[in-house]
C-alpha cells in the first residue's frame, strides 16, 4: 500500500512540474495572451538536408516561446511527405519538389518553401582542378570521362561518389545538372547522407561528388561549373543554376504551434537564420 | 487452490504468453514484409526481380541479382578469411591452451562479439579502406568486397570460434586416449580423430557464421561502396573481383528505405523477403547439422 501512495505522490509531483514548465512564464511579453496559447509539442520529420537548419530554427523558436517543444527528425524527403500526410508528424520536410503522384495520393498537402539550397560539385581537395564545364560534369558522372587528366587534372582515375536513388539531393542534381539523358554511372560509390558524402570525398583520393551548400566545408573543394563558383551570392543572382527549394509540408492548413513556427521561419529573424546556415532566403 | 498453487499457475500462464509472443512476433513480421512486398512481386515478377541485373528505381528497373551476388561474394570472402583463423582459435582453446591462457583468450573473443557493428564499420572505413587502396589495381578505390570481407571475417570470428570450441570439447575423451594409445602424436590425434568427430558441430558453426555474415548491414554499408553493379574483375585476373565495389541485400534496404515510395519501397520489402528466405535456409541448415551433432557426432 505504501508503495502505491509513494507512486501516486511521485506522479502528481511530476505532473505539477510539467504544468509548471508548460506555461510560458513571462508576463512582460507584449502579446502574453497569444503566448499563453502557444504551448505544446510538434514533430518535424523528413529530409536530412532540411534537418540541420530546421533544428536551429526550432531552437530559436523555443527560446522565444519557452512552453513549446519542436522535435526535428531525419528520415528522408519521402518519409517527410508520408509522415505529414498520414499524421505521424505535424510537419514534413522535403528537399525537392513534391511529386505529382504524391499530390494525387495526398490531396490535402500544403507546401511551404522556407529556403532555397544550391548543390555544389565537390572534389578531393588534392585535385588541381578548380572548375569544370557542364559537359565535363555530365561526362564524369556518367562514367564516360574516367581520368582527371582528360579535364586538365593529374593522371589519376576519377572516383564518382553519389547519393542513393530516391534522395532529394540526387534527384535535384540529376534534374538541374545532369539533365534527362545522363545517368549516374553504376560504378559510383553510393552514400546515404550528405555527411557521408563529405567524409568519403574528403578521404578518397581522386573522388568527386555533390553536396548541399549547407554542408560545404574546407575538407572538400567546391568546383565552379562553367566558370561560376557555387556561392550563395551566385545562386541568389541566378548565375549558378543548380538551386532547389527546401519545403515544409503539412496536411491541410496548419494551426496553433505549427502555424506559428512556419510564420516565424518566414519572418526576418527566421530567414536570417536560413542565410546564416548557408542556404538562400526565399524573400 | 493454495497460495503456492496460484503462483505456480500464474507463472505458467505468464511464461506461456512470453513464448507465444516471440512466436507471434516472427509470424507478424514475416506477414508484414510479405504483404508490403506483394505489389513488387506482382508488378515486377519474381523472376525479373531475382535475375534482373539493373537496379534503377527511377527508371522502373528492379533487378536484385547484383545485390545477391554482392551478398554472396562478401560472405564467401569472409568465410575464406575468417574460417581458418576461427577454427584454429577453437582448436587451440579446446585442445592445446593451458587454463591460464584460456581464461584470458576466451573472454577476449567474447568481447569481440560484443563490439557494436558500427564500430567495426568505422574501423574498416578509416583503417582498412585506405590500406586496401594501396593495392595497385585499375579501378580500385579501397571501398569494395575485400575491405568488406575483412571486416566481416573479424565479425564472424567469435561465433565460429566459440561454437567450434564447444563442438571439439564435446568429443569424448576416450577417442583421444584411444588415438594416443595407438601411438599417434597429438597433432595426428586432433587431425585424424578429434576434428572428424566434431565435424558436424564445426559445420554448424560455419553455417551460423554465414547467417551472421548475410545479415550484417551497417558495417557493410560503410566499406563496400554500395554501388549497384555486378562485381567484376575490371579486366584483371579473377581474384581482382574482390577489389570491385558491390552492394549487399541488407545494404540495399538500409541505403534506400528512407527515400523510397510506392513500388520502390515495395521492391525493398521484396529484398527483405529474399534475405529472409536466404537466412531461413541457412538457419535450418545449421539446426539440421546441430541435431545430427547431438545424436552421434561420430566420423
Amino acid at each position: 500500500m505504501s508503495m502505491k501512495t509513494r507512486a501516486l505522490i511521485l506522479v502528481s509531483m511530476a505532473a505539477l512540474l510539467f504544468t509548471g514548465c508548460g506555461r510560458p512564464g513571462s508576463g512582460t511579453d507584449q502579446n502574453a495572451a497569444d503566448a499563453d496559447t502557444l504551448s505544446g509539442e510538434i514533430t518535424v520529420v523528413g529530409s536530412t538536408t532540411v534537418q540541420p537548419v530546421a533544428e536551429v530554427l526550432a531552437g530559436a523558436f523555443e527560446a522565444l516561446h519557452p512552453g513549446c517543444i519542436i522535435t526535428v527528425q531525419g528520415g528522408g524527403s519521402s518519409v517527410g511527405v508520408t509522415s505529414a500526410a498520414q499524421g505521424t508528424a505535424d510537419i514534413g520536410s522535403v528537399s525537392r519538389d513534391i511529386a505529382a503522384d504524391e499530390f494525387q495520393q495526398y490531396p490535402g498537402l500544403v507546401v511551404y518553401t522556407i529556403a532555397r539550397d544550391g548543390i555544389a560539385v565537390v572534389s578531393d581537395p588534392g585535385i588541381s582542378v578548380d572548375g569544370l564545364t557542364l559537359d565535363q560534369v555530365r561526362g564524369i558522372f556518367s562514367g564516360e570521362v574516367s581520368n582527371w587528366s582528360s579535364v586538365g587534372g593529374p593522371d589519376m582515375p576519377i572516383v564518382v561518389v553519389s547519393r542513393e536513388e530516391g534522395s532529394g539531393t540526387r534527384g535535384a542534381f540529376e534534374e538541374l545538372v545532369l539533365g534527362d539523358e545522363v545517368q549516374i554511372t553504376s560504378g559510383a560509390i553510393l552514400q546515404s547522407s550528405n555527411g557521408a558524402i563529405l567524409t568519403t570525398v574528403s578521404g578518397t583520393p581522386g573522388s568527386i561528388g555533390y553536396l548541399s551548400f549547407g554542408y560545404l566545408d574546407p575538407s572538400v573543394k567546391a568546383l565552379s561549373i562553367d566558370g561560376t563558383a557555387p556561392t550563395p551570392e551566385n545562386a541568389a543572382n541566378g548565375s549558378y543554376a543548380a538551386v532547389r527549394p527546401l519545403n515544409l509540408v503539412t496536411n491541410g492548413d496548419p494551426d496553433g504551434l505549427a502555424r506559428a513556427w512556419i510564420d516565424f521561419i518566414y519572418s526576418a529573424d527566421g530567414q536570417a537564420i536560413v542565410v546564416e546556415q548557408g542556404y538562400l532566403s526565399v524573400n | 487452490m493454495t497460495r503456492k498453487g496460484i503462483i505456480d499457475e500464474a507463472m505458467r500462464v505468464v511464461l506461456l504468453c512470453a513464448g507465444l509472443a516471440s512466436l507471434s512476433i516472427v509470424v507478424l513480421i514475416g506477414l508484414f514484409i510479405l504483404r508490403e512486398s506483394l505489389p513488387a512481386f506482382h508488378e515486377i515478377g519474381v523472376w525479373n526481380l531475382l535475375s534482373g541485373k539493373e537496379w534503377r528505381p527511377g527508371q522502373g528497373q528492379f533487378g536484385l541479382l547484383p545485390m545477391i551476388a554482392g551478398s554472396g561474394l562478401v560472405t564467401l570472402g569472409a568465410i575464406c578469411l575468417g574460417l581458418p583463423l576461427a577454427l584454429c582459435c577453437g582448436i587451440f582453446l579446446a585442445e592445446i591452451a593451458p587454463t591460464w591462457i584460456r581464461v584470458v583468450v576466451r573472454p577476449s573473443i567474447e568481447l569481440l562479439a560484443g563490439i557494436p557493428s558500427v564500430v567495426y564499420g568505422l574501423f574498416g572505413l578509416v583503417v582498412l579502406v585506405p590500406a586496401v587502396r594501396q593495392i595497385d589495381y585499375p579501378g580500385n578505390a579501397g571501398f569494395g568486397l575485400l575491405s568488406a570481407s575483412i571486416v566481416l571475417a573479424v565479425m564472424i570470428l567469435p561465433t565460429i570460434a566459440s561454437v567450434s570450441e564447444v563442438a571439439i570439447r564435446s568429443v569424448p575423451d576416450e577417442y583421444r586416449q584411444g588415438a594416443l594409445a595407438l601411438g599417434s602424436t597429438r597433432w595426428e590425434m586432433i587431425r585424424r580423430v578429434v576434428l572428424p568427430a566434431a565435424r558436424s558441430g564445426i559445420l554448424s558453426a560455419v553455417v551460423l557464421g554465414l547467417g551472421r555474415a548475410l545479415g550484417e548491414t551497417i558495417a557493410m554499408i560503410m566499406v563496400i561502396g554500395n554501388s549497384v553493379m555486378m562485381p567484376t574483375t575490371m579486366g584483371g585476373p579473377l581474384p581482382g573481383i574482390f577489389l570491385s565495389r558491390a552492394r549487399t541485400l541488407t545494404g540495399n534496404i538500409a541505403v534506400e528505405m528512407s527515400y523510397a515510395t510506392g513500388l520502390h519501397s515495395s521492391a525493398l520489402f521484396a529484398t527483405g523477403v529474399v534475405l529472409f528466405v536466404l537466412i531461413m535456409i541457412v538457419n535450418s541448415a545449421a539446426r539440421a547439422l546441430m541435431s545430427r551433432n547431438v545424436r552421434g557426432g561420430r566420423p
